[in-house]
């Protein structure tokens, strides 16, 4: 009972810290995810009056992806009233090169003007239809979204620096009165801090785990995913071999760094 | 004879107060019992305390076991530790360890084999009469008890010095009789070095012992 109670006070605070990390990491993820959904549906439009090889417009701008060229007769349809074919063959050449941008992600508004900067200083190009005003309200909105898990990243990490400082004024209270009487009879530094360092192992480790099973199940849970998948998102929640590594790497990290903090901070009682 | 203590005009202090030994000398031979007496706040303890590192001198020279203590690294320090045992009045017991493994401390320090920790682990606990308690918690047994699990824990590694400060301070007739028998067989039996520091001079001692005073920050031997 005495042992169990010695390793949750550990454990505890890692699994609040783990638990964090991998919700934050989630919502990146899903940030990313809603970025490159923005960017597939979004596009620039330019006018030409002269057709523009995909290589020479692609190296107009490196945010450029691809270029698609518009075909004119869905317009020319429209105007298409008593014409011969002849005389609309004639109009689709003098009519000016439209062509649909997609970029390789979402831009900001400053890379938006500057495309639109770029493109216009192409003697060619007549117009450049960038869908601002769309645009910024869509960028804001993210850049807000951004904003609110930035302000949760820093809570959490704040919370659980208390929390680890916490942890550490324990720890030192804890294991200071053995370290002092292992050095009266002699014992070196390692020996010393030995018991130390394997709890905070064994705890990390521990901790891993259950954060790793917790994880395991909400990615698999169907309810959970339907909610992913009414946003039109699909991530990644839980990746059992990359993200386990990063919250067992976070965890030894963390906790070793404690019970060295501890070993430093040691005074041997006079 | 051997000295395992040697002290040169040697002043103790604590950081920022005043000196509680002042330039003090004596010696004393190995294999010999030896009593510091004083009153409360004369520096009984911290004399003590100085003998095995805990409190360098200021000045002088203070050599112990032939390792000189002012200005030691914490490893010749270590080394010397694993060759003294202490006992102190307030026991110094790791409370989350059994007596068991409180008394094989300085085995493991000492990096004695398993067999070897264990047979005199038992061997120790049938000397302090404690063999039937050996899976217990310091904090499950009496101040006598726990004293007992110190002193078994002091003599576990057969050191060539041991020091014990006020050992019988708050004991029991039964328990203090039981720790002077341990100290006086120490030092009969194994011709350990050994220091006690205590305001009463028990009267039963069977056994040739030196007597130093403290008083006004000078050491005296009594004759």
């Amino acid at each position: 009972m005495k042992s169990i109670k010695n390793h949750l006070s550990l454990i505890i605070a890692l699994l609040s810290i783990l638990f964090s990390m991998q919700i934050f990491i989630i919502v990146d993820r899903s940030i990313d995810s809603y970025k490159e959904k923005l960017a597939n549906n979004y596009s620039v439009v330019v006018v030409s009056q002269k057709r523009i090889s995909d290589k020479n417009m692609i190296g107009i701008n490196k945010i450029i992806l691809s270029v698609k060229e518009l075909t004119p007769d869905s317009v020319i349809k429209r105007l298409n009233t008593d014409m011969d074919s002849r005389n609309i063959e004639l109009l689709k050449l003098t009519l000016p090169k439209f062509y649909k941008l997609n970029l390789k992600y979402y831009p900001s508004p400053k890379e938006i003007k500057k495309l639109t900067k770029d493109l216009l200083a192409k003697k060619s190009i007549i117009k450049v239809e960038d869908f601002s005003l769309n645009h910024d309200a869509t960028y804001k909105l993210l850049l807000l979204f951004k904003g609110v898990v930035s302000v949760f990243a820093i809570s959490i990490f704040i919370v659980t620096t208390l929390l680890i400082f916490k942890e550490l004024k324990i720890w030192q209270y804890k294991h200071n009165e053995r370290m002092s009487i292992m050095g009266l009879f002699g014992a070196p530094i390692w020996l010393r801090s030995a018991v130390l360092f394997r709890l905070s192992i064994v705890d990390a480790f521990i901790a891993s785990v259950l954060v790793f099973g917790l994880f395991t199940y909400i990615a698999s849970s169907k309810f959970i995913l339907e909610q992913f998948s009414n946003i039109g998102i699909s991530v990644v929640l839980f990746d059992s071999i990359d993200d386990f590594a990063l919250l067992l790497a976070v965890a030894m990290i963390l906790s070793v760094l404690l019970a060295s903090l501890i070993v430093l901070g040691h005074k041997e009682e006079v | 004879m051997d000295k395992v203590i040697i002290a040169k005009d040697i002043s103790l202090a604590y950081s920022n107060s005043e000196t509680i030994i002042n330039q003090a000398n004596f010696s004393i031979n190995s294999g010999s019992f030896v009593f510091i007496t004083g009153a409360s706040g004369s520096g009984k303890s911290t004399l003590l305390k100085s003998i095995y590192g805990a409190l360098k001198p200021k000045q002088g020279s203070l050599i112990v076991g032939g390792v000189e203590l002012k200005g030691v690294s914490g490893k010749k320090l270590n080394f010397l530790r694993r060759h003294i045992g202490i006992v102190f009045q307030d026991y110094k017991l790791v409370k989350e360890w059994t007596i068991e493994k409180n008394i094989m401390l300085p085995l493991i320090i000492n990096g004695y084999e398993k067999g070897v920790t264990q047979n005199q682990v038992e061997t120790l606990l049938k000397h302090v009469r404690l063999k039937h308690q050996a899976g217990k918690y310091p904090q499950e047994l009496s101040g006598g008890e726990q004293q007992r699990v110190a002193m078994a824990r002091a003599l576990s590694h057969n050191p060539i010095l041991i020091l014990a400060d006020e050992p019988t301070g708050n004991l029991d007739d039964y328990s203090s009789q039981l720790i002077w028998n341990l100290l006086e067989g120490a030092n009969k039996q194994l011709k350990t070095t050994v220091i006690v520091v205590t305001h009463h001079i028990p009267q039963s001692m069977n056994i040739d012992y030196k007597h130093f005073h403290i008083e006004y920050g000078s050491i005296h031997e009594v004759n």
